[in-house]
Formats: structure tokens, sequence, C-alpha cells
């Protein structure tokens, strides 16, 4: 008797809190899924639909359906989109190679603590305080032609940012100097983390330090490795600010999503255009989205 | 008039003036004017029937508060102030309020049509030409032809004021021609003189290059600098009508004539500063004012690249004829102005406000404000406070018998912004593929334009 109205008890309090619950719940989940329709999917189908029409930004009547033909253009007559294509990938590469690998390097000698190694540490992660548009003017002070102190120092006639041969590398060197400072952060983090008792293991068995760092330390370290992989991608994929202030990307400094802004972004509304672009850039992040997820996932399951 | 309280925050945050943003607009220029006989007058009773008064006062007179759009940052130098300045006149003559909104120079341009299609002020800065006549097809802007005619100001700058429906959308203010700029004394220490002819000029050229100074300066980082270059080579090769023509669609790109005008462009190139593509115009104003380079083709902006020092030596000719059957009486001049906004919440205060800016009071109050004066549209306009160099455009624009605006005023936004800035930075690259560079332009013109 007295468990049964125990147990009807406890159903009617479920059910009362039942439909708090559920108001709650659906709040919580309705909220932020109108955000994300709203914020994210709704620009997204859009720019999906705008990419198959010729549009100037004024009046929705004004919309004119013109198929693929944004697609076609942009592949066959528009000058500036396989060199972005071309430097985007150059970016990702370069990001990889030489600020990645540079900021392992000195993570793993930061975390030997040697003598001054906070001062070297603020040192190198000083420049990703900075905004990218104040790293354009920094190395500006460097790569002017007439007032530059590169051609200063070696009485050279470089043109950094204006020659369409070598802007690119120049930028990217600016972009290395934060990103090395970035990519030695997480690392260094990371390196804290690991349990010295693998270290001490490893030395006991006699194990070099290179020897310990690419055989025990890396593996152990292969969730901040994946984290690093991330970053390197998105900062590839949405490279903008630094070629914007430089010369609006163009010149030997195309970049897909600096074409994007160049057509709908200022007095230019090609809205169509544009937006066949910015799906053109959705489609390559998708790719890099999709390997990323599959990985994470498979190791969930893990 | 009560009106409800303040302003669409988007644009009340305005980000610190850039350089060339400010400096571009930095206008020294004055007024096409023709006949200069209802000057400076009140704009007391003027106006045709219709037109909105904005004088007298009392129940009659349609001025009101308004919301004014400065596309010039709060203390960005003599630019602002004059905008300020003919604001606060504006209030104090009609006793309504004028709340400026100021946003930097290249921000306010940027955004637009953002800026157009969400609350924008009643009246805003803007420009002649394409740029004023997309608007107003895309019904963004007030017919203004109840404003028109505006004493002192001439029918070429009513013409300007036109858009394709032949109805008027803006009233000018400023403009300033595009000249060849020197230092006199360093054409005097080397005994130069100003050339009158092409012939001239290229003698001239070949004695600087002998003297080890590049004859002319010249910066393409920004993608509209090296328009300047182009447009008076059409202009002087294949007329101010071909010009207008190309610009407006009506001539191919890569017809014959626009590719005289490339290879004309090829043969003056070595006489150009190298990389150019990686140079700004200050940089660029700063070697011709170092005596490294001789000359520059450049708008009168020019002088906010040169230090105070060399600013008091500095003179300009017009670019000699190339073809004398076409002669050298057309140039660019880019005007600027005010515009009513169609989505505003006052267009009668708005256009009552306009009319008054539009006359010579409004400009003088705009000159005596700022450090340094524009030259007015306005020919009533005082020009007590003009320089030499102003007091010589307004004589240049005078005597010249057709005004371009610029390539990326005249012509179609999407193509200017997005095709010709890119085709004209490619020859400057490899000057040696007209071919490739016309065809180009001239593809993408017929897909953005058909």
């Amino acid at each position: 008797m007295a468990t049964r109205t125990a147990r009807r008890q406890s159903r009617r309090v479920e059910k009362k809190r039942g439909a708090r619950d559920r108001l709650v719940i659906s709040l919580m989940i309705g909220v932020p899924t109108i955000l994300v329709v709203w914020l994210v999917w709704l620009p997204a189908v859009a720019s999906v639909a705008l990419s198959f029409t010729k549009w100037n930004g004024f009046k929705f009547s004004s919309i004119q359906w013109v198929g693929t033909k944004n697609y076609v253009d942009i592949a066959t007559i528009y000058p500036p989109f396989w060199p972005a294509i071309q430097h985007n990938l150059i970016w990702l590469v370069f990001l990889f190679v030489l600020p990645t690998i540079l900021g392992v390097v000195l993570a793993v000698v930061l975390d030997r603590e040697m003598w001054g190694s906070r001062f070297y540490q603020t040192a190198f992660y000083l420049p990703v305080v900075l905004s990218l548009a104040l790293v354009g003017f920094i190395w500006q002070l460097f790569y002017s032609t007439d007032q530059g102190l590169i051609n200063e120092l070696f009485k050279g006639n470089v043109d950094w940012y204006g020659d369409p041969d070598v802007n690119l590398w120049a930028v990217l060197v600016a972009t290395a100097w934060r990103h090395t400072g970035y990519i030695m952060l997480i690392y260094l983090a990371g390196l804290k983390g690991v349990d010295g008792s693998l270290r001490e293991a490893a030395a006991v068995d006699g194990a070099n330090e290179v020897k310990t760092f690419f055989n025990v330390i890396f593996p152990v370290m292969r969730p901040i490795n994946m984290i690093v992989l991330v970053i390197v991608v998105i900062e590839s994929l949405r490279a903008f600010d630094l070629v914007w202030i430089i010369n609006k990307g163009r010149n030997g400094l195309e970049l897909i999503s600096a074409l994007v802004s160049q057509n709908v972004i200022g007095e230019a509304t090609r809205y169509g255009f544009g937006s066949a672009l910015a799906v053109i850039m959705m489609v390559i992040s998708s790719v890099f989205i999709t390997i990323y997820l599959r990985i994470v996932f498979r190791e969930d399951r893990r | 008039m009560a009106r409800p309280a303040p302003r669409d925050p988007r644009f009340a945050s305005s980000l610190p003036a850039s350089v060339r943003g400010v400096n571009r607009r930095t206008l020294l220029s004055g007024a096409l004017g023709a006949g200069a006989l209802f000057g400076a007058g009140s704009l007391a009773g003027c106006g045709s029937d219709d037109s909105p008064s904005t004088s007298g006062g009392g129940a009659s007179a349609k001025a009101g508060n308004v919301k004014f759009g400065v596309n010039e940052a709060k203390g960005s130098g003599p630019a602002y102030e004059r905008l300020q300045g003919m604001a606060d006149a504006y209030a104090k003559k009609e006793g309504v309020q004028v709340s400026v909104n100021a946003v930097d120079h290249n921000t306010f341009q940027e955004s637009i049509t953002t800026y157009l299609q969400g609350s924008p002020d009643d009246v805003f800065t803007w420009f002649a030409g394409f740029r004023m006549s997309q608007f107003a097809e895309a019904g963004q802007i007030a017919d203004l032809s109840d404003v028109w005619p505006i004493d002192g100001m001439s029918d070429a700058f009513k013409q300007a004021s036109t858009a394709s429906d032949g109805k008027q959308y803006f009233v000018p203010i400023s403009y300033y021609p595009w000249a060849v700029f020197y230092r006199p004394s360093v054409f005097e220490k080397n005994g130069w003189t100003e050339p009158k002819t092409m012939d001239e000029l290229n003698a001239l050229m070949t004695d600087m290059q002998g003297k080890k100074i590049t004859p002319f300066a010249f910066a393409a980082k920004d993608a509209w600098a090296p328009m300047g270059t182009f447009d008076i080579l059409n202009m002087r090769l294949n007329g101010f009508d071909f010009h207008m023509q190309l610009t407006k669609g009506e001539q191919k790109w890569d017809s014959p004539e626009v590719k005289k005008v490339f290879e004309t462009w090829k043969t003056l190139l070595p006489y150009h500063q190298e990389n150019s593509l990686g140079r700004t115009w200050q940089e660029a104003a700063t070697s011709m004012s170092k005596g490294e380079c001789g000359m520059y083709l450049l708008g009168t902006f020019v002088v906010d690249g040169v230090p105070t020092e060399a600013q008091e030596d500095l003179d300009f000719f017009t670019f000699p004829a190339l073809d004398s059957t076409i002669g050298a009486d057309a140039l660019d001049a880019p005007i600027d102005g005010f515009c009513v906004a169609e989505g505003a919440q006052d267009t009668e205060a708005g256009k009552a406000f306009i009319k008054w800016l539009g006359s010579a009071e409004a400009a003088d109050a705009g000159n005596n404000a700022g450090s340094a004066p524009f030259i007015a549209a306005n020919s009533g306009a005082s020009t007590a406070k003009y320089g030499a160099l102003q007091k010589k455009s307004v004589e240049v624009v005078q005597n010249a018998k057709n005004i371009a605006q610029f390539l990326d005023r005249d012509t179609n936004a999407d193509l200017a912004n997005t095709v010709v800035t890119v085709a004209l930075q490619d020859f400057i690259k490899n000057p040696n593929d007209i071919d490739k560079v016309t065809s180009s332009i001239q593809q993408q013109a017929a897909s953005i334009l058909g």
C-alpha cells in the first residue's frame, strides 16, 4: 500500500516536473535553434540561392535568375579566381610547414625552463595579441619600397608589397610572425600537461631527448596536435585581414575571402557573383570540416 | 517640429580616419563657374514656386531639424571642419537642429548600400556621376528637380547632378581637377618650363631622365590611382565623347581606340616610377616633393601628400594634346556634393537643407570654418580664402570644355571596382599583353552590363 502511494506520488511529481522541464528544455533548445537557423542556416541557404542570380542589393524584385552563369564566369573569365585558389593552398601548406614546426620547436625549447624562458615566451607570443591590421602596418615599415627598413638596410629596391612574385611570401612571413607564437603557446600548454613520469621512464630506458620527443611525448600530445591542425586549416581558409589592408586582395594577393569582399562589400554590389564565390569557399571548407569531424567521431567511438 | 530621438547606432561609431580616405577627399577645389551674376546672396525668395523655401521663417518655411550624414570622421581635418561649419551655420540661420553623423570616409563609402537601405540621414555627402545615378535608378535617393535651379550653379553642374531619367538628384558643393603637378623651384633650377605640347613634354621627360630624375611619380597600390592616367590618355586620344560612351558601356573595351590608349600608356611607362604597384599615392607625392621625380599626375589633393614646406612650392599644368584634332580641353574634375535619402525621416526638411547647401552662403560658411578651403561649386562663393592652386584650378576648369568625373565615378560600380581595377594593375604588371587585358575587360563588361 505504502509503496504504491509513494509510487503514485512520485509519478505525479514527475509529471509536474515534466511540464516545467519541458518548457525549460524547449526554451533551451528552441532559442539556440532559432538563432542557428536565423544566423547560420538561413544566410547559408540564401547565399546558395543568390549565387544563381544577379542582384544589386536593392529591392528583392530586382533579383534576376541567371542559372549557373556566375559559376561559369568565375571559372572562365574572372582572372583573379584561379590565382586565389592557388594562394589559399600555398597559404595552407606554408602555415603547416614553417610557423607550425617553428612553433613546436620553440615550445619544446622553452619548455626546458632555461634562463629567460619567460621573457622569450612573452616576446614570441606578443604578436598574437596584435590585430592583423596592426601586423600589416608594422610590417609596412619593413617592407615599404622607398621608406622601408629592409630596402634601406640592404640597399635593395624590392617592391615587397607590390611585386606580385614576392608579395605573397612577404605577407606569409608577416603572418608566420604572428602565427608561430600562437602555435607555440598552445603547444607549450600541452607540454606542461604531459606527465613527468613518462619522461623519467623514457630516460630510464635510455632514450635520448629526440627519441623521447618523437616516440613518447608527440604521441601523447595527440589531442593538441589535432587542435593545431584544425587551427592551421581554419587560419588559412579565413586568411583575409592582412591582404585586405595591404591592397584589398589584388595584384598577387588574391584570396577567395578577399574576392568575396571585393564583390559585395563597398560600392560594387555583385551579390550574386559574390555569393557564388562564397559558396565555392563554403564547399572547400566543408571538405576539411568533414575530414575533421570524421576523425573526432572516430576518436569518440574508441 | 519635434522628432524622435536619434540615430541608427551603426554609423555612430566612426573609425579613426585612414590616411588615404581622408586625404583623397581633402579637397582644395572650386567652382565650375560660368556667370557669377547672382552670387553670394541669401536664398530668400529664390527658387521656383513649388520648391521648398528655406527662408522667411514662419509657417511657410519647411526648414526643420535634419540629420546630416557626413563622410568625414570627426576631427579628421579641413574636410570635416567645413562640413561641420556648414551644418552649424544652417542651424543658426534657421534655428533648427542639424545632427551631424560623422563617419570615416572609406567606411561611409563602403557601407553606402546598407546605409541607404537602413535608416539613412536626411541629407548625406555623396559624389556626382554614375555613383549618384545608380542610387537614383534604385529609388534610394530623392528627386531634387524642385530644388533646381540653384543660383550660382552653372549648367555644367546641373548636368552633373542629373541622373539617367533627366531629373536632378544631387547638389554639388565642390570639385577638384586632376592635372600634372610639379615643383616650380625644381623646374626653375633645371631651366624647365611647363610643356605646352606633347613634343615639349617628350623633350622635358628625356631631359629629366638625363639628369637622373624620374619624369613621372606613379603609384598604383590603390587601384583607383592609375585610373587618372587612363582617363586623361583616353580623353586626349579618343576625345571626351568616346570616353563617356566607354564608361556608359556604349563602346567596347577591346576596341582599337582603347587599345591605342594602352599602347600610348605603354610608351610612357618607362618615364614613370617603377614598382608602382606597391606604392601609395602619398609615397609618390613625397618622391615628387623630394625632387626625385619631376611631375605627378593627380588630383589637387596631392598637397596632402607633400610636406608643409613644399606645399607653397607647387604648381600644375593640364596634360598636353596628343591629337591636334581633339585638343586638350577635357579633364577629370570630380564633383562632391549632397543627396537627400529617399528612406529619410523628413525628406522635406532635407530638401530645404540641401537647397541651402548649394548656395554661395553655405560654401562660404564651409570655407570660413575649415583650415583649408575647397573650391566651391557655386560661382557666387567668395574666393578670398583661396590660395594660388585653387585660383588656378578655377581658371583651368572654367577653360575646360568638358569635365569627366573620374573613371570609378563615371562607370558602373561593379565594373569599375572589380574588373577595371584588376585589369589596370595587370597592365602595369605586364604592359606587353594589351590584347589580353582589353579582351578580359570586355568579356566581363559584357557579362556585368548585359
